[in-house]
């Protein structure tokens, strides 16, 4: 199964991870985590992880809320989404942990 | 007690000058008007201001001689006027000439009506050699009164669940005589492979070797497969192009009834009428609208003669389609860079300000209206990858047929190669690569980890389409 893009890479390291949040960071996006099951990730909405980060500017704090997520849902997949608010979409959404 | 405009005139038969009447070029434009820009060549001894006025008269209200009707409007309210002329830098055969036109002229939603008026009979115009609509500006009022996008880049990344990169199409090939079951069968390799949609050819419609209804079903069944196989929502361009706007219809919805995601439309052969039709459907339905372009290098090509695609773009954007086909720049087809950048913002933005760098004459207001996916498609292969999303950016379907399909091990080597020179190619930019200066470094890296990536870029490592354009854009006064 694929979840969404990057999906066709190999997983990535993290510092490839990070490099992906200083990009989100830099677009003015606000870092979101969510998680699921890993069988039941097909529909739009998975479980948010607190509230979405609104104006964090840290990519060391967003990193460290994705491991909190992975460590407290063993078993999901764990992904990271950058909300544009100006075009009313997700300027990106990637997999940071597979189960 | 002061007369009424009309009944202070009398009235004289006869033929006039045109620019007595049309030509002001103290006119103070309105917001509400119509802005157009053509550009003129003229048969010898023909003034300008004459030229420009009668261009303004044959497109609005004018015709050759007056009559008495004349006198029952109010015709300086209605006419178009032709308020500036400029020169066209570097060629002197011709000018620019601007016309404004009241809002009052044109039916309220009615993308045929306006270009009956500004591309009617004026373009058989014996007093002009040639003649070119450059650009329109769409006054917002016009702009709210129409349908646009069925859905937009934003509902449809939403309904597709696809985010943060471009989308990736396959035309599938041999484009006429395959029959309906495989013709199935080379979807589902396609999508199963990795590529987000595949489409109809824009000649295949309904022939003797596989009518509509059968290809329909056997596509909605490799969809199906696909989207189990891989976890994520596939479509196919349904293209329901049809004789008639019954039979269009009818096809439509039965891609309903199968549950399928979008439907595809020739907005210049089907024309504008069926196309506005159909776009109102979509955004009734639910279905996404892939619109291809037909026919416009017939219009478009000829720098002195017809319609710039620029305002054929317009057209469509208030027509209804959620994708256009814009060029690639790279690949097989014509299209100018700074051009092409000029026309893809048209289609995406909310606004797109003057810029006459990239062929742009007016400040364009979308106001709400949605925007589309430009479609880069033709003779582009993972090669151009990184050159493609340098230029298109993330709001863009890269719709790879041969470059798909010609892969030595088949569709799904060749979907899953394109898939990965993509994703590489966004990672990368994400972290900061200058995509056409490092290009290369990033595909040769991404391929280590995808053999179907490595044979592609062996297959296809000589392959350039280096023609100078024709329809270059004109030169630029300094």
């Amino acid at each position: 199964m694929k979840l969404g893009t990057f999906s066709y890479l190999p997983p990535m390291t993290p510092q490839q991870v990070r490099k992906q949040v200083e990009y989100i960071l830099a677009r003015g996006w606000c870092p979101a985590i969510e998680h699921t099951e890993a069988g039941r990730a097909a529909g739009s909405y998975w479980s948010m992880w607190n509230l979405p980060m609104f104006g964090e500017q840290s990519v060391d704090r967003v990193l460290a809320e994705a491991e909190a997520c992975r460590k407290a849902n063993p078993g999901h997949v764990v992904r990271l989404i950058g909300y544009d608010n100006i075009r009313q979409t997700l300027g990106t959404a990637l997999v940071v942990h597979h189960a | 007690m002061a007369q009424p405009a009309a009944a202070a005139g009398k009235y004289s038969a006869g033929v006039k000058d045109y620019r007595q009447a049309y030509w002001q070029p103290h006119y103070a434009v309105k917001d509400t008007d119509l802005l157009a820009c053509f550009k003129i060549t003229p048969q010898a001894g023909v003034a300008r201001e004459e030229a420009a006025a009668a261009v303004a008269a044959e497109s609005s209200t004018g015709t050759w001689t007056t009559v008495w009707t004349d006198l029952l409007t109010d015709l300086e309210y209605y006419k178009g006027r032709a308020y500036r002329i400029e020169d066209v830098p570097g060629d002197d055969t011709c000018f620019y000439a601007f016309i404004a036109y009241p809002i009052d002229l044109f039916e309220e939603g009615s993308v045929v009506n306006v270009f009956t008026s500004l591309v009617g009979n004026v373009f058989g115009f014996k007093a002009i050699r040639a003649l070119r609509l450059e650009d329109v500006r769409f006054p917002i009022a016009y702009v709210m009164t129409c349908g646009g996008p069925p859905h937009g880049i934003q509902v449809e990344r939403d309904k597709m669940d696809k985010y943060g990169r471009p989308l990736l199409g396959c035309t599938i090939k041999p484009k006429l005589g395959l029959s309906a079951k495989n013709y199935g069968r080379a979807v589902y390799e396609v999508l199963r492979g990795g590529l987000d949609f595949t489409k109809d050819d824009e000649n295949v419609n309904s022939q003797p070797f596989m009518r509509w209804r059968d290809r329909f079903a056997f596509v909605a069944e490799a969809i199906r497969k696909a989207e189990g196989e891989t976890g994520e929502r596939k479509g196919h361009y349904l293209n329901v192009t049809a004789p008639t706007p019954e039979q269009m219809y009818q096809r439509a919805e039965f891609a309903k009834e199968l549950g399928m995601p979008i439907i595809m439309h020739d907005f210049l052969t089907g024309g504008f009428c069926a196309n506005t039709g159909l776009a109102n459907w979509c955004r009734e339905n639910g279905v996404l609208l892939h619109i291809h372009r037909a026919m416009h290098a017939v219009i478009d090509r000829d720098r002195h003669h017809g319609i710039h695609f620029r305002v054929l773009l317009k057209a469509l954007r208030l027509s209804g389609g959620d994708h256009l086909h814009t060029g690639t720049v790279v690949g097989k087809l014509e299209g100018d860079r700074q051009a092409t950048l000029g026309w893809i913002d048209l289609l995406r933005e909310r606004y797109v300000k003057e810029d006459r760098s990239r062929g742009i004459f007016f400040d364009q207001d979308w106001g709400s209206m949605p925007g589309a996916f430009a479609v880069a498609s033709g003779g582009i292969h993972v090669w151009h990858m990184p050159a493609l999303l340098a230029i298109f950016g993330d709001d863009a379907v890269f719709q790879f047929g041969g470059g798909t399909l010609g892969h030595p091990w088949g569709n799904a080597a060749g979907a899953a190669a394109n898939r990965v020179a993509l994703e590489a190619c966004v990672e990368a930019r994400n972290r900061g690569q200058d995509l056409e200066k490092e290009g290369k470094d990033i595909l040769v890296a991404a391929a280590r980890s995808s053999p179907e990536l490595k044979a592609a870029m062996e297959t296809w490592k000589e392959i350039k389409f280096e023609f100078d354009t024709v329809d270059k854009l004109d030169a630029v006064s300094a």
